[in-house]
């Protein structure tokens, strides 16, 4: 162990704009030791220099963003690579890092389902969307809805179906940094819920979309670093061999070789399932990630973009997986992590805490608070990119083209994404305090069944499928959206645990199984019923759409200006 | 923006492109060849997905006698491995043999 925190110590000193820093930390060092420090001073100090950073990127970012599309899309002038690892950033919440690293150390195989499905639904974009939307799209995946179909319909149906999912993710990020922070840097909830509402508010709305790339980039980069030392630890401690990583965790969890193979986390067929395709098909239709697709300059980029990402986020989701193992081995046998009055295995701060106190057990205090800086930088990160994605449904969908019918100047379509992005930094910070005390737990389902039941059916359809009308996208969306939000509150997490009645309606967690087909069918349905004039003229566009779509003559070159 | 000359000059690149046989062979090629892969990833990861819902004593068994690890630890991995992999193909292929073929349509289109 000891030999870890020595190169962890030299790791540190050899990065030149930590080495400029050294002196504050060792300051930090001496207060650090003291027993039940409640403000935890080496994680502020690190996250302060995040901050610093951010900030002065921001202020370039600024000196940079003139045009449209400079704030929506930096100027379609982000590499294929750089893409890749701002899409990692961006997807790798707090969640997914904490949440699946919790749910191995305490269900062990079960966190790996996660895992699995988190990651499965990147090749699908590759394959399916990436590029057409790409080639079609200019700032927002309602640019490639709205193609060929009714402008104002179906944009009002995309930026609903944005916005949904943004505000319901943004309430689990912020209810998550909140706990978080109150916990690592022993801060109110309220300071820590209002200092990520006022720093996403500053980078998306002084450096939009370049800013939000680097501070995305700079936590994939961080985020990663600091896995892979967790993990490269816990394997060094035993001996590069996951056998004997896996023995000694299958002796000391109380679950024992339980933990080897799936358990009780999906408890039936049917939410198996449905799980299943809600991370598979969800992750294609998310806003924020879709919108990223129009930083690069072309379809070549786009692909590039999403073979990296694949890359990073599989690997980072390995290391979670170690890393869970580590705390079962490394944190659960030690008293200190323990939470006294619980005991067992429950964790002081609760069994989010494993890959923190891992990160404890293997580097120490200043690693402790590296980690705990970049759980924070995580959470900044992936609100900027929700914050940006709903600023421009609000701004570009339904400011420039349903309210104004596309005749907004440009810089007054900027000036209310803004003014969008500070509404939303604000709705954001109410809604963290409004859930403070809730369970949030279903917000991920929520979120994820909603984007793979409205968003992914009508983009797909729209690429593919020459029949599809407006009448169809917006009716079957409808369907998918209803039906989700529907069955989500009538499960037993929303009606039974949040509302308090005896026994749910919905009689699975998960909706996606149901609500993903009948998107389809709806949308299916009801173009082939449409025999309006406008629908046989939608069907005809879909021919130069789809030259468009495979070739990119034409595409909307973001940096063309 | 674009003028109402570059429009006009788009549609006109766009009958050309229809009628190229090349371009159906592009959009043949990649399209059987997106769906292929996008089945192969769907079959592995619904299979596994299937095997979690229906019968999951087929993942408990041990990967070598006597050893804790068990057989679904290299199956999930094999499915995270398998989806890099995946893109990676599609994209070497993507960006190489049919951005060739696409670069030759417009060319050819102008």
């Amino acid at each position: 162990m000891k030999t870890i925190k020595t190169l962890f110590a030299s790791a540190l000193a050899i990065g030149g704009a930590v080495l400029t820093s050294t002196a504050a930390l060792a300051a930090g060092a001496d207060l650090g030791n003291a027993e039940k420090q409640p403000t935890n001073w080496h994680a502020i100090v690190m996250f302060v220099i995040f901050v610093g950073m951010t900030l002065v990127i921001t202020y370039w970012a600024a000196k940079r963003t003139k045009t449209a599309a400079d704030f929506y899309a930096a100027g379609g002038g982000i590499t294929g690579f750089q893409n890749g690892l701002a899409i990692a950033g961006d997807y790798m919440s707090a969640a997914s890092f904490l949440g699946i690293s919790a749910l191995v150390y305490g269900s062990g195989y079960d966190g790996l389902i996660f895992s699995v499905g988190w990651l499965v639904g990147w090749p699908i974009i590759l394959f399916l969307i990436a590029e057409r939307l790409r080639n079609l799209g200019k700032y927002t995946f309602a640019d490639v809805a709205s193609y060929r179909l009714a402008r104002m319909p179906v944009r009002t149906f995309a930026a609903t179906g944005s916005l949904i999912v943004v505000i319901f993710y943004l309430i689990g990020q912020m209810v998550g940094a909140g706990q978080l922070i109150k916990l690592l840097f022993g801060m109110d909830y309220i300071y820590a819920v209002m200092i990520v509402g006022a720093l996403m508010m500053v980078y998306v709305t002084f450096g939009g979309m370049v800013a939000t790339t680097w501070v995305q980039i700079i936590k994939a980069g961080l985020l990663l670093c600091g896995a892979t030392f967790i993990a490269f630890g816990v394997m060094n401690h035993f001996g590069f061999s996951f056998e004997a990583l896996f023995a000694k965790a299958v002796e000391v969890h109380p679950k024992h070789l339980a933990i080897m193979s799936p358990g009780t986390l999906v408890s039936n067929p049917v939410d198996a399932v449905s799980l299943g395709m809600a991370l598979m098909f969800g992750t294609a239709g998310l806003p924020h990630i879709l919108m990223r697709f129009f930083t690069v300059p072309d379809a070549k980029e786009a692909r590039k973009s999403v073979f990296f990402a694949t890359g990073f986020i599989g690997y980072f989701y390995i290391l979670t997986f170690i890393i869970g193992f580590g705390a079962i081995t490394l944190v659960s046998t030690n008293p200190e992590y323990i939470d006294a009055a619980l005991g067992g295995m429950n964790l002081k701060g609760g069994n989010n805490m494993a890959a923190v106190w891992l990160a404890h057990a293997i580097g120490g205090d200043m690693f402790l608070g590296f980690i705990s800086a970049v759980a924070f930088a995580t959470i900044l990160a992936v609100v900027s990119g929700l914050t940006l994605a709903g600023a421009s449904a609000i701004s570009h969908d339904i400011y420039a083209s349903v309210i104004m019918h596309g005749q907004a100047t440009e810089g007054r379509e900027v000036t209310v994404s803004k003014i969008a992005s500070i509404g939303l930094g604000i709705v954001a910070v109410l809604l963290g305090l409004i859930f403070e005390k809730q369970n949030v737990a279903f917000i991920v389902a929520l979120t994820f069944s909603v984007a793979a039941s409205a968003n992914f059916p009508v983009l797909v359809l729209s690429m593919f499928w020459s029949g599809l009308t407006t009448r169809g996208a917006v009716i079957g969306g409808t369907i998918g959206l209803l039906m989700s939000v529907i069955m989500v509150i009538l499960s037993k997490a929303v009606w039974v645990q949040s509302f308090g009645f005896h026994d749910a309606i919905f009689p699975y967690a998960y909706p996606a199984l149901f609500s993903v087909p009948a998107a389809f069918i709806g949308s299916w349905l009801f173009s082939i019923l449409d025999n309006s004039p406008r629908a046989a003229q939608e069907r005809a566009a879909f021919e130069a759409q789809s030259i468009r779509s495979e070739t990119g003559l034409g595409a909307e070159g973001a940096a063309a200006h | 923006m674009k003028s109402p000359e570059q429009t006009a000059q788009h549609l006109a690149s766009a009958d050309h492109i229809r009628n190229n046989p090349k371009f159906q062979e592009l959009v043949s090629k990649r399209t059987t060849f997106a769906w292929t892969l996008s089945i192969i990833i769907l079959v592995m990861y619904f299979g596994f997905i299937g095997i979690i819902a229906f019968d999951k004593s087929m993942l408990s068994a041990p990967l070598a006698a006597g050893s804790v690890t068990t057989i679904g630890f290299p199956i999930g991995v094999g499915v995270i491995l398998a989806a890099i992999i995946l893109t990676g193909i599609y994209v070497y292929r993507a960006n190489g043999e049919f951005d060739e073929l696409n670069r030759q349509i417009i060319e050819e289109s102008r």
